[in-house]
Order: structure tokens, then C-alpha cells, then sequence
């Protein structure tokens, strides 16, 4: 009795096996990106494995910082990422990068030449821009009545635990660095230690450090004020029609997410197929107008509706850009970034 | 019996994936990156114990130490009725403790997430009421409200177990000898109980103090406990040897109260667990 | 009346254990994404749940994971057991304080410990690492299912075996695993269980893309609330129900058998 029991399981376990070893039997190339949390139309990645017939091995990360250590220390090959632009610069100088194949990749000519030859890849043999923006304060108009123009709202009491502020090291510090009226690249300690006290002072106003769900929060009205990437505020504005964006005037910070390949890919044409699929002009549309973020895609800006070309959430004028600086590699120095937020976050 | 190869793939098993990978954690700990490669040092130990670090240690065991607390508390009673005849259906009372036990602590952190935040169900019980919203997410007590929901079993279990073997006679004897039912508690059953206590406060400060992912998602990455501070070296930072000297201090901390409790419990009869 | 104090007390622990978990499962059905209001009963979640391939291969993996590592324990595990139980005395305390330490040691150590040494040897994190880890963390816990069943096991059963002229590999297939077996199979259960239940270590021993079930709750959990996971809560909450009144049946079963 017990022994056909037994049998049974067994038979059973086989069987759970069986049928999972030929659910994963399928002999496709496998692709596996790596993205930011929501920073694609998922269907599209559908769409590339039916054309090309290749498996998209999906993962997201939350910050830069979190993607680097991750394919630094070899914790998984991943055949394509998605940083940004100074990061882009630290694996390049780390040599953590293939070059590309710009024939594999004739969309290329579609992307507008002021986001060819950045600072991060001069003379771009690395990286295919996906999406640029800033960084500003998104806010609940109903609860925040005060105009919002500076950094300094943020440090306001008048909203203590109503603020969200990103749980990135680099930005965090960064409009800190600015709100004082110094550079976000800044390699002077005594700076540095200005912002760390601010940030320390601000722990107690600031009702969490959020990743991907400030979205969701705001939406919801959980907050009235949070740091957000210009994109995400594109898409929560579109959801909450209470929601509104500013770029304070003390400047912020412009970025450039690109598609690179690390070097330890072994799909490096597969990977290039990818980036040349993601610029296809109907493609590059889908995506910009489903994620919300800024496209440096000639063609696919064209098409978008005016009323998200004349957001300045998403294209803010040459005013605005004037005063944002874009994020350098630190090098070495980072350490010290490292530890000042490794410090917020503990006290 | 002959059969001493029986264990050896155990043992080179247990070698490779827990020796040596503590091993290598020790020695990260003791090494730092310079120009020139690694080298032997002390700094990481020497840094976790300024002030800054040491406030997330004492946050750490203050506020696991307060759910174990609370855990006691609300658990011995819970584990006495349990252990009493009073009810029909013990059996099933029981079962009930352990099924939250194995659901997912993920999916029950979570679900404090969904009824504490500002739109959630406990604020809009209080509006219904005409009441003003409260700040229930993001607090030092949601924190300790996640440890104390996800962790309360862990206390109940071990000492019901142990109550429910506690001799009968021996308390109608005491009763017999005239002590009252305050005094067969405390001189009774109490002492006899111990070792269910001291497994149950080992099974609930342990995971507490040790957590990352209640403090994350019920504190909002405002209360850094040391399990996120480890999460943070090495996921986000990248420093492993700090990471590797905050693991040490902490398995440390842990192997040694564990050992402490675990002489009240010489049997390993307060598991319960298995 | 400290009859009904008692019940009343039951009462409020057990909806104080339950209500959360109510909530979520109530929730589940929700039409809207909205969260305090419930604004009519659907499906809705379970089918984008079943739409939504992260969570299918989530899914598999775990599945996978679960059935393999559940598998690979016993075996290690039941050979370790039967070893260990006729060691010496001193040799045996050695080897099972050993054995304690996986158990007793801070799930987040030993995941990073695991993640270090695959980083380390080079292997690439990912299914392979995570099934690794698995099996390590499982071992311990079907040696302490198994342990039990061969103490109580006759010491002469084995030599009366041999004697009547059995080889001992066949007096281990036909005599010794027979009696063993309930421990086998609850040790199997419980390694089946625990690598479900997972989420410390495989959060630190995964990577390019491969995640279980509780890595994906995570990340959707830290995205915000999202009435899919009160779907997947649901659907696991039942499982594990089903799961455990199993274990329990077969566990009831060996006690009232070992009573007679």
C-alpha cells in the first residue's frame, strides 16, 4: 500500500520533470537583456522573438550602480544593458565593453546627430542611444501649494513625510550638490560633506527611499513631492492629472541611457539585432509613446502627438538644458559618493 | 556496518558550498583592494565600529529585540490555550499555526504593505470613521509590526510543544500540595517550559535581526538594519570586504547567542520543527 | 467564563495571523487596481497573471528548482544519514554540529557565501548556481527528517540480513530504505517546501534573468502594490495549504502507527 504510494510520488516527480525538461528544450539562441524596471513596451520584446526567432531573456535592475556591481562581479552574462551615460563612460574605460558593428545596426541613421559622439563614447563605437531626460520634482498640485522652483521645497517641513526621494546614490547627492549651488561632479570634500549634512538633515522629512514604485505612490496620492526621472513624471502625469513637473531652477542633471554590450556576451550579433530592432522608426514610436521617456530618434519624434512634444516634462527647452549638467565618471573618487550614501541611508 | 563512503558525498558537498564559501568570507573581510592588489587588513572591522555603524547594530537588535518581546507576550498565552484540553479541535488550531509559517513571508510583508499605506485599507476604515489618515507605512512600528506577523508562529510553536508534554501528574500534585494556580505557573510550569521559550526567542530574534526585506519594504529604506546594510555592500556598493566584515560580525553575534540559548535546551526538545 | 476569556483571545491571534492574508486573497478578485475600495468581483488578475510570461518562467523555475534540488537533497541526504548514524560517538557530534550550521546560520551569510564562491570559481550565476544553493541549504534539514527514523530502526535488522544471506546492498534496498522511507519522503517534502518558500538565498545566488517566484514578488512588491501579486498569493496560499495537509496526513499517519 504505502510502497504503491511512494511509487506514485515517484512517479509523479518523473513525470513534473519530464515535462519541464521539454518545456525548457527549445533550441533557440538565447538573448539576455538587461533593463531598467519599466523601460519598455514588454510587447515589443514579443514581437523580436517572433521575427527573429530568438528567446529574450528579460531582468531589470533599479540604479546603475546596482547594474554595474552585478556585471562586474560576473553575476550573470548579460548580452545587452541599458546605463546611463556615466556609466557607460566607467565600463568603457574599464574595458568592460564590445565594440559595436554599426552595419549591423543601419538604423542607426535615424538617431539625431546631437546625441552621436557624447562625452561618455566621443567617438560613439559603443553605445546606441535609447532615451534621455532630466531630473526634476514631480508634485501633487492639490497637496503642495507652495510655487515648486527650487531643490529647497524638498527640505521644506511644511511637508515632512511627504517626500520621496530616489534611493540612487548619484542622484540623491546630486541635486543635493546643486540645491547648495555646486557641481554634481564635484570632487571637493568640503562640498561633499555640505550636502551629506543636508541629506542627514532631511532624513526625517522624507517618507522613503523609493526605486520604480514612487510611480505607483504618486499616482496613488501616497505623496506630494518626489525626485523622479522626467520620463517617469510623463507616464504619472498621464495617470494622475494632478501630478505636475518642474526642473528647479538651480539646474539638474541631463542623461543619456544607451544599449551597450558587455563583453562577456557570447550573442554580440543577436544583441546588435536587438538595438537595430528598438530603432526601427515604428518601433522607437511604440516604445517612446508607451514609456513616456524623451527619444533622440528623428523619425519616431515625428510621429509622436504634440501634446507630448510640447510637455516640457519630456522636451524641456534650451533654457532649461542650460543649466543641467550631465553626470561624469568619478573613477576612483566614487568611493567617496559610496560612503557619503552608505551613511544617509544608516544613521 | 561498513559504510562510512555513505557520508562522504555529504561531506565534500558541505566542504565546497559551506566551509569554504565561509572561508572566503573571512577572507574578504580581512582584505582590502589597493592599487597593488589585496592586502591584509583590519579596516573593515574598524570601520564598522564607528559610531555611524554601530547606531545600525543597535537599531538592528533594539528593534528585534522588541519583536521578540512582543512575540513572548502575545505567544505564551497562545501556546498555553493551545496546549490546554479546552478545545475540540486542537489538532486543527494547531495546523492553522503552522500554514502562515510556510506561506511566503514575501506575500505577507507585502500585505501589510497593502492595508498600511495612506490609500490603504486601515486609513479608509479610519476616514469611513471620520477620522484623520494616519502615517502607518514607513514607520519604525510597521517595521516591528512586519517582524512580529511574519515571525510570531516561530515563538508559539516551540512552546507549545514543549507545554504539551509537561506531565499532568506533576501539576495535580503541586495542586495537591496546596499551591495555587499562580504558584504552579510560576514554579511549575514555567521553569519547565523554558527550553520551548528559549528556542522560540532564538527562532524569532534570529531572522529578525537579520532581515533586509521587511525593513526595505515596511521602512522604506529609512531604518537601515544590518541585513540591508549587507545588501547594500554588495549589490549596490560593491565592497565586498566591508560586506564580508559586517557578515563576520553578525554570524558572530548570531552563532554565539544561539549557543548561549541552546544550553537551556541541551534536548533539542524545544525544535518542534521536525 | 475564563473558558470564553481564552476563546476570545484564540479569536483575536488568529485574526490577527489571517486577516492580512484574507485581505490579500478578497483582493485578488477586485475588479480595479484600486486599494482600499472594492469595486466588483473578477478574474481578471488571474488572467493576466497567466499573460504574463516573467511570472510563468518564474514559475518554472521554481517548480524546477523545487523538484530538483527536493530530489538531489534526499539522495546526498539519505546516504549522509544512514553514514552518520553509525558513526562513533565523537565523530558524530563533529559532523552533526556541522550540520546544524547551514540551519542555524543567517540565511543572508550563506547566500552571499554561495554567491562569492560562484563568482569565485567563475560559474555563471543562474540556474545552475541557484539549484546549487538549493540542494546545500536542503541537505541539513532531510538528514534531520531521516536521523530520527533510523534510531528507532532494530541494530540487528541489518546483520540478520546479511546473515540470511543478503548482499548489503541488498539488505539496504530491501530491509533498511523499507523502514526508513517515511523519513525519506518527509525529508523530501520538506526540502520540496523550503525551496519553494525561498527567497534570501536564491535573491542572492541568481542572475541573468533567471528568478524564482519569490525574486519576482520581490521586485514587483518594490515596485508598488499590484492586485497580480494578491493573485499569486492566492494560488500559493492554497498550495501550500494542500501541501502541508498533506505532510501533516502522512506525519499522523507514522504517529499513530509508531504508537501501536
Amino acid at each position: 500500500m504505502r510502497k504503491a504510494k511512494i511509487l506514485g510520488l515517484a512517479l509523479l516527480l518523473g513525470l513534473a520533470v519530464l515535462t519541464f525538461a521539454a518545456c525548457g528544450q527549445d533550441r533557440k539562441p538565447v538573448l539576455s537583456v538587461y533593463n531598467w524596471g519599466d523601460y519598455i513596451d514588454e510587447s515589443i520584446i514579443a514581437e523580436f522573438e517572433k521575427e527573429f526567432n530568438i528567446r529574450v531573456n528579460y531582468d531589470t535592475f533599479s540604479t546603475n550602480e546596482d547594474m554595474y556591481v552585478k556585471v562586474k562581479s560576473g553575476g550573470g552574462s548579460y548580452d545587452l544593458l541599458f546605463p546611463s551615460d556615466y556609466t557607460i563612460e566607467r565600463m568603457r574605460k574599464e574595458g568592460m565593453l564590445h565594440k559595436l558593428d554599426f552595419n549591423n545596426i543601419p538604423n542607426y541613421q535615424y538617431i539625431e546627430e546631437q546625441f552621436k559622439n557624447l562625452d561618455y563614447d566621443p567617438q560613439n563605437e559603443y553605445s546606441v542611444p535609447y532615451m534621455w531626460g532630466t531630473v526634476g520634482i514631480v508634485y501633487n498640485k492639490k497637496m503642495v501649494t507652495k510655487p515648486v522652483t527650487s531643490w529647497r521645497i524638498l527640505w521644506d517641513e511644511d511637508y515632512a513625510k511627504q517626500i520621496l526621494m530616489l534611493d540612487s546614490q548619484r542622484d540623491s547627492i546630486g541635486i543635493t550638490l546643486k540645491m547648495l549651488g555646486y557641481s554634481m561632479n564635484t570632487r571637493n570634500l568640503q562640498e561633499l560633506a555640505a550636502a551629506k549634512e543636508a541629506l542627514i538633515k532631511q532624513k526625517p522629512l522624507v517618507l522613503a527611499y523609493v526605486g520604480d514604485d514612487v510611480k505607483d505612490k504618486m499616482i496613488a496620492g501616497e505623496a506630494a513631492l518626489a525626485v523622479v526621472w522626467s520620463g517617469d513624471a510623463v507616464y504619472m502625469m498621464r495617470e494622475n492629472p494632478d501630478l505636475a513637473f518642474a526642473i528647479p531652477e538651480e539646474g539638474s542633471n541631463l542623461w543619456f541611457d544607451a544599449m551597450v554590450i558587455p563583453n562577456t556576451s557570447k550573442h554580440k550579433t543577436e544583441a546588435e539585432k536587438f538595438i537595430n530592432f528598438l530603432c526601427r522608426t515604428e518601433i522607437a514610436y511604440k516604445n517612446t509613446d508607451y514609456i513616456g521617456y524623451s527619444t533622440p530618434h528623428r523619425e519616431a519624434k515625428k510621429l509622436l502627438e504634440p501634446e507630448l512634444l510640447n510637455e516640457p516634462a519630456a522636451y524641456p527647452s534650451a533654457e532649461q538644458l542650460a543649466n543641467c549638467e550631465i553626470f561624469l565618471d568619478l573613477g576612483d573618487f566614487l568611493k567617496e559618493y559610496d560612503r557619503i550614501w552608505t551613511e544617509v541611508k544608516a544613521i | 556496518m561498513k559504510n562510512k563512503w555513505l557520508t562522504y558525498p555529504y561531506l565534500v558537498w558541505m566542504l565546497i558550498f559551506i566551509f569554504i564559501p565561509l572561508l572566503l568570507v573571512l577572507f574578504f573581510s580581512l582584505t582590502v583592494r589597493t592599487p597593488e592588489g589585496l592586502a591584509f587588513s583590519f579596516e573593515n572591522f574598524q570601520r564598522f565600529f564607528e559610531p555611524i555603524y554601530l547606531r545600525v547594530l543597535l537599531r538592528s537588535v533594539y528593534l528585534a529585540l522588541i519583536s521578540t518581546i512582543i512575540c513572548l507576550v502575545l505567544g505564551y498565552p497562545m501556546a498555553m490555550i493551545l496546549a490546554g484540553n479546552n478545545f475540540k479541535r486542537k489538532n486543527v488550531m494547531v495546523f492553522l499555526f503552522v500554514v502562515p509559517m510556510w506561506m511566503n513571508f514575501l506575500l505577507r510583508t507585502y500585505a501589510w504593505m497593502t492595508l498600511l499605506e495612506r490609500q490603504g485599507l486601515l486609513n479608509t476604515f479610519l476616514s469611513f470613521l471620520g477620522l484623520p489618515p494616519l502615517n502607518l507605512l514607513y514607520t519604525q512600528e510597521a517595521v516591528v509590526l512586519g517582524m512580529v506577523y511574519n515571525f510570531l508562529p516561530f515563538m508559539v510553536l516551540p512552546i507549545y510543544s514543549v507545554l504539551s508534554k509537561i506531565d499532568r501528574q506533576l501539576i495535580e500534585a503541586a495542586a495537591d500540595l496546596g499551591a495555587d494556580q499562580v504558584t504552579i505557573f510560576r514554579r511549575v510550569i514555567f521553569p519547565l517550559s523554558l527550553p520551548g521559550v528559549m528556542s522560540g526567542i532564538t527562532m524569532v530574534f534570529m531572522p529578525a535581526v537579520t532581515t533586509f526585506v521587511i525593513s526595505r519594504l515596511l521602512g522604506g529604506g529609512q531604518f537601515t538594519l544590518i541585513g540591508n546594510l549587507i545588501e547594500q555592500q554588495f549589490l549596490f556598493v560593491g565592497d565586498w570586504h566591508f560586506g564580508s566584515a559586517i557578515s563576520m560580525v553578525m554570524m558572530v553575534i548570531i552563532l554565539l547567542s544561539i549557543g548561549v540559548l541552546s544550553r537551556y535546551d541541551k534536548e533539542h526538545e524545544g525544535g518542534g520543527l521536525w | 467564563m475564563k473558558h470564553y476569556l481564552k476563546k476570545f483571545y484564540a479569536i483575536l491571534i488568529y485574526l490577527f495571523l489571517y486577516a492580512p492574508i484574507l485581505i490579500l486573497i478578497i483582493f485578488s478578485f477586485n475588479a480595479s487596481k484600486s486599494r482600499g475600495n472594492w469595486s466588483g468581483f473578477s478574474l481578471h488578475w488571474y488572467f493576466e497573471l497567466l499573460q504574463d510570461r516573467q511570472i510563468l518562467n518564474a514559475l518554472y523555475n521554481t517548480m524546477m528548482i523545487a523538484v530538483l534540488s527536493a530530489v538531489i537533497a534526499t539522495l546526498i541526504g539519505t546516504a549522509a544519514a544512514i553514514g552518520i548514524h553509525n558513526m562513533k560517538k565523537l565523530k558524530k557530534k563533529v559532523i552533526m554540529n556541522l550540520t546544524y550550521l547551514p540551519v542555524v546560520n543567517p540565511d543572508i551569510v550563506t547566500g552571499l557565501s554561495l554567491m562569492i564562491l560562484f563568482v569565485f570559481i567563475n560559474l555563471r550565476l543562474g540556474f545552475l548556481s541557484l539549484l546549487l544553493a538549493h540542494i546545500t541549504f536542503n541537505i541539513p534539514y532531510v538528514i534531520l527528517s531521516v536521523l530520527p527514523k533510523l534510531k528507532q530502526l532494530d541494530k540487528h535488522l541489518y546483520e540478520a540480513a546479511l546473515d540470511l544471506g543478503a548482499t548489503p546492498l541488498e539488505a539496504y534496498r530491501k530491509v533498511i530504505l523499507p523502514e526508513i522511507m517515511p523519513g525519506v519522503v518527509t525529508g523530501m517534502l520538506l526540502a520540496f517546501t523550503l525551496s519553494l518558500d525561498d527567497f534570501v538565498i536564491s535573491f542572492f545566488t541568481t542572475g541573468s534573468g533567471v528568478s524564482t517566484l519569490s525574486i519576482t514578488v520581490y521586485s514587483m512588491a518594490r515596485r508598488g502594490i499590484n492586485p497580480k501579486i494578491n493573485a499569486i498569493s492566492t494560488i500559493l496560499f492554497l498550495t501550500v495549504l494542500l501541501l502541508l495537509m498533506i505532510v501533516n496526513i502522512r506525519m499522523s499517519g507514522n504517529h499513530s502507527k509508531k504508537e501501536r
